[in-house]
C-alpha cells in the first residue's frame, strides 16, 4: 500500500506545544484523523501545507519529499473549517484563482470551472457571492476549487463542523465520491467518530501530538486498543 | 527570517519590512532633521541664556491654560456623559452624538470665529445681556477666550470617549441593580465610578496634550506675549521677531515636555477611539425620578448650548453676511484652490506613508509575532503628537532658510507638514483592515499561490480600498482647513482660505470672515466627499 501523504520522525515545537509523530495515509483513500481538542490534528496538517515549519523530519507526498516547499509549490491543497473563500470575489472567481492566481483564464480554464460547479451541484450560481450562498454552498464552492487545483492530495481541517447533521452527511458523501472519482488522497481531521464511519476507510487516532494508532477504520473504532482512545471514544474498558 | 528559527512564518513567506522602512524615513526622519537643525542653530550661540525669564513664563502659562483646560473639560464632560448614557432612547440621540463629534472635524479656525461669533465682544451673548439691559459681556481674549475654545473642542471628545466605557457595562449589572434597588449614588459609587477611573487619566493626558500644543485657537484668541503657549512663542520668535535662537529655546522646550506627557499618556492609557454604540434599552434603577428627568434635560441641553451655539452662529453669520463681496473676489478663489491642492496631496501623502507603516506594522505583528516591534513602528510613525508641527515647521525652516526661498516653498511645505499629521489617522483606520486580511487569508493566498500583485489586486485592495478612502478624505479634509502650516510658511502670495479667515478675525471684519467660513467649511466637506465618492466609485469599476 502506497503512501499518499508520509509524516516521516517529524518534530515540531510551537508554543510549547510539541508534535512527534511518523504516519502514512494511505494513497488514493479516505483516512480520518480523531482526538480531543489540543491533540496537535490541525497542527499536523498545517505541517503538511506548509503554514508552518518542522524542527525536524520529513513531509512526503507520493514519495517525494515536500518539506522546504512553499505552500502553492507542495501538491496538497486543503479545506479550513472558515475562511475558504475570499467574500469580494464570487463563485466562479474564488474557483477560477485555483487554476490561476492572476484570474486571467483560458476558455478551457473557464470550462473546468463551470463543470466542477456543476459536480458540486452548484451550477448556474457562478455569479453568486458568498455572503449571499449558504454555509454548505461556500464549501461546495471551496470543494470545487480543490477539485480543478488537481492535486493529488486533499487536506479537510473540519470543513463541515458547522453544519447540521444531514448536510454534514452530504457533504461527505460528496467528498467521498469525488475522492474515488479522482484517485485523490484524503486525509479528513473531525471530532466525531461518525464522520470516520461514513467515508474513512482508515483513522488515526491522534494523542498528545503523536498519532496513537492506525489501521482499518473499522479494527480502530471497533476494537480500541489503547486506555487512551478507548476513553476518548467512552467505551467500556474491560472487556 | 533564518530557516525554521520561528515556526509561526509560514514556509517561503516574507516580511514586507521595506515599507514601513520607507516611511519612517519621512516620519519621524524628517523631524529627526529637524530637531538636529534646531540644535545646530543654537549650539553656535554663545551669548547669553537661551532660555530667559520669559521662556519660562510662557512654559509656566503652556501648562497652566493646558491643565485648566483639561479638568474643565473633564468636568463639564462627566456629567453629560452620565445624562447620556442614563438616557440610552429618546429622539434625536443619535444625531445629537453626532453634534458632539463635528468639533473634532471642523477646521479649527472655522470653530473659532463661532465662539467669536458667540462669546465675544459684540457677539450673541453679549448683545443678549445688553438688550436686556445687563452690562456686557466679553469673556473672549487672553485665557478665558482659550479655555471657551479648548472646552468647546474637547469637552465633546471626552464626551465620545467616555460613553463607550459606559456602554461597556452588561445588562446584567442593571438588573441586578435593579433588584438591590441601588439610589443614582450608589449605581455611581458602586458601578460607574469603578469603570471610568481607569480610563479617566488617559482621556485627561491626551487633552492636556492636545492643549498643551494648541497653536490656531491661542493664536486668535490669547491676548499677546501675557496669554501665549509655547507653540505660538515659537512662531513669534520664528516669523515676526527673527529670533531664531529664542524659537529653537522654545522648541526645545515644546518637544521636551511634549516627551514627558507622550510618555505618561502611553503608560496610562491605550484606549482607542470607538463609536458610541446606538441606544440599547437599559434599565436603571435611578432613571424615573422627576428631578433626575429634569437635571439630565438641563445637562443634556447645556452641552448641546455650548457646541451648538457657536456652529449655529457660524452658519448664520455666513448667510447674511456679504456673500456678493468675498464670493467675487479673485483672491479668495485662488485661495480655496490652494487649500483644496494642499488637502489633496497632504491627504494622499498621509495615505501613502500611514498605509507603508502599517503594512510593516501588520506582517511584524500578526506573521512574524513580534507585536511589541509592530507597536513600536506605529508610534515613531504617529510622533506629531510629541514634535508638534510648529515645532516639525520651525526645523524646516532653520534648514531651509539659508538654500532656498521659503516663502516661495509655503505650499509644499504645507502639504508635507499635513501629511505627517495626518499618519496617525490613516494608521488607526488601515491598521485593523490590513491585520484581519491577513490573519484571515494569509493561509488560503499561500495554498493558492497569491502573492506579490495578484494578492494586492484580487484581495488586499478589493476589502481596503472603503477604509483607505476614508482615511484620505479624513486627512485630506483636515488639511484643506489647516492653518498652521500656512500661517508658519506663508506670506501674502501663498494665502488659503483658513488664512484669509485668520486675517479677517485678525482685523476685525468679521462679515467677511462669516462668509470665508462658510466657504471653508463647504470645501473641506467638499474635499471629502469628493474623495470618498471617488473611491466609491473606483470600488464599482
Amino acid at each position: 500500500m502506497a503512501a499518499g501523504l508520509e509524516f516521516r520522525d517529524l518534530r515540531s515545537e510551537i508554543g510549547g506545544f510539541a508534535i512527534r509523530t511518523s504516519f502514512e495515509a494511505p494513497s488514493g483513500s479516505v483516512t480520518a484523523i480523531l482526538g480531543a481538542s489540543g491533540a496537535g490534528k490541525s497542527t499536523l496538517l498545517a505541517l503538511a501545507c506548509g503554514f508552518e515549519q518542522p524542527a525536524s523530519g520529513q513531509i512526503l507526498v507520493d514519495g517525494r519529499p515536500v518539506t522546504g516547499l512553499p505552500p502553492a509549490e507542495r501538491p496538497i491543497s486543503i479545506l479550513f473549517q472558515e475562511h475558504n473563500l475570499f467574500p469580494h470575489l464570487t463563485a466562479f472567481q474564488n474557483i477560477g484563482l485555483g487554476l490561476d492566481p492572476g484570474l486571467r483564464l483560458t476558455p478551457q480554464q473557464r470550462n473546468d470551472v463551470a463543470d466542477a460547479l456543476d459536480r458540486v451541484g452548484l451550477g448556474g450560481m457562478q455569479q453568486r457571492l458568498p455572503k449571499d450562498l449558504s454555509g454548505g454552498e461556500r464549501q461546495r464552492v471551496a470543494i470545487a476549487r480543490a477539485l480543478v487545483m488537481r492535486r493529488p492530495v486533499l487536506l479537510l481541517d473540519e470543513p463541515f463542523a458547522g453544519l447540521g447533521p444531514a448536510l454534514r452527511r452530504d457533504m461527505l458523501d460528496l467528498v467521498d465520491a469525488l475522492c474515488r472519482d479522482t484517485g485523490m488522497t484524503v486525509v479528513m481531521v473531525t471530532h466525531d467518530p461518525a464522520d470516520a464511519r461514513r467515508i474513512a476507510g482508515f483513522t488515526a487516532f491522534m494523542h498528545e501530538g503523536t498519532v496513537r494508532t492506525f489501521g482499518p477504520t473499522e479494527t480502530v473504532l471497533g476494537r480500541p486498543d489503547s486506555l487512551d482512545l478507548r476513553s476518548y471514544l467512552g467505551v467500556e474498558t474491560d472487556t | 527570517m533564518a530557516g525554521g528559527s520561528r515556526h509561526e512564518m509560514i514556509v517561503g513567506q516574507r516580511l514586507l519590512l521595506w515599507p514601513g522602512a520607507l516611511a519612517l524615513i519621512a516620519s519621524p526622519g524628517l523631524a529627526i532633521v529637524a530637531i538636529l537643525a534646531l540644535l545646530g542653530v543654537a549650539t553656535r550661540n554663545e551669548t547669553g541664556p537661551l532660555l530667559d525669564g520669559y521662556s519660562w513664563h510662557v512654559l509656566r502659562f503652556t501648562v497652566y491654560q493646558a491643565t485648566l483646560s483639561t479638568v474643565l473639560a473633564l468636568l463639564f464632560a462627566l456629567p453629560v456623559a452620565r445624562a447620556f448614557a442614563r438616557r440610552s432612547q429618546f429622539p434625536g440621540r443619535t444625531a445629537l452624538i453626532r453634534l458632539f463629534g463635528l468639533p473634532l472635524v471642523l477646521p479649527v479656525i472655522v470653530a473659532v470665529f463661532g465662539i467669536v461669533a458667540v462669546w465675544g465682544h459684540n457677539g450673541a451673548v453679549s448683545r443678549t445681556l445688553v438688550a436686556a439691559g445687563l452690562p456686557g459681556f466679553a469673556p473672549l481674549y487672553g485665557l478665558s477666550g482659550i479655555l471657551i475654545a479648548h472646552t468647546f473642542f474637547n469637552m465633546p471628545l471626552a464626551v465620545r470617549l467616555l460613553l463607550p466605557v459606559w456602554d461597556s457595562i452588561p445588562g446584567e449589572t442593571w438588573r441586578l441593580a435593579n433588584q438591590f434597588g441601588m439610589s443614582g449614588w450608589q449605581v455611581f459609587r458602586l458601578i460607574e465610578f469603578p469603570r471610568i477611573a481607569p480610563v479617566i487619566p488617559g482621556i485627561a493626558m491626551l487633552i492636556f496634550l492636545l492643549c498643551f500644543s494648541s497653536f490656531s485657537i491661542v493664536l486668535v484668541l490669547g491676548g499677546g506675549p501675557r496669554a501665549t503657549t509655547l507653540e505660538v512663542a515659537i512662531w513669534q520668535a520664528l516669523r515676526l521677531e527673527f529670533e531664531i535662537d529664542r524659537a529653537v529655546a522654545l522648541a526645545g522646550l515644546q518637544v521636551a515636555a511634549c516627551l514627558i506627557a507622550g510618555i505618561a499618556f502611553y503608560r496610562m492609557a491605550r484606549s482607542t477611539v470607538s463609536e458610541p454604540t446606538e441606544g440599547r434599552r437599559i434599565l436603571r434603577p435611578d432613571i424615573s425620578s422627576t428631578a433626575s428627568k429634569c437635571g439630565d434635560f438641563l445637562l443634556l441641553s447645556v452641552g448641546t448650548f455650548w457646541i451648538g451655539a457657536p456652529l449655529a452662529a457660524a452658519v448664520t453669520a455666513g448667510i447674511s453676511g456679504p456673500l456678493h463681496d468675498v464670493l467675487g473676489r479673485q483672491e479668495v478663489w485662488a485661495a480655496a484652490v490652494r487649500s483644496v491642492v494642499i488637502g489633496l496631496s497632504a491627504g494622499f501623502l498621509a495615505l501613502v506613508f500611514g498605509t507603508m507603516l502599517a503594512v510593516t506594522a501588520r506582517d511584524l505583528a500578526v506573521r512574524a509575532q513580534r507585536a511589541g516591534l509592530a507597536d513600536w513602528v506605529e508610534i515613531l510613525g504617529s510622533q506629531t503628537l510629541i514634535v508638534s508641527p510648529v515645532v516639525l515647521g520651525a526645523g524646516l525652516f532653520v534648514l531651509l532658510i539659508p538654500h532656498v526661498a521659503v516663502f516661495d516653498w509655503a505650499i509644499y511645505l504645507a502639504i508635507v507638514l499635513n501629511g505627517l499629521i495626518a499618519i496617525p489617522y490613516v494608521i488607526r483606520l488601515v491598521g485593523p483592515v490590513l491585520r484581519r486580511n491577513a490573519e484571515h487569508h494569509d493561509r488560503l493566498c499561500a495554498s493558492l499561490g497569491l502573492s506579490g500583485l495578484n494578492r494586492l489586486v484580487l484581495v488586499e485592495w478589493p476589502a481596503l480600498a472603503g477604509t483607505a478612502t476614508t482615511a484620505m478624505a479624513i486627512s485630506a479634509a483636515l488639511a484643506t482647513g489647516d492653518l498652521t502650516a500656512i500661517v508658519l510658511f506663508g506670506s501674502g502670495q501663498s494665502d488659503t482660505l483658513a488664512k484669509l479667515l485668520f486675517s479677517a478675525l485678525g482685523t476685525y471684519r468679521m462679515g467677511e470672515a462669516a462668509v470665508l467660513a462658510m466657504l471653508l467649511t463647504a470645501t473641506c466637506l467638499a474635499v471629502f466627499v469628493v474623495v470618498e465618492g471617488a473611491g466609491r466609485i473606483g470600488r464599482r469599476a
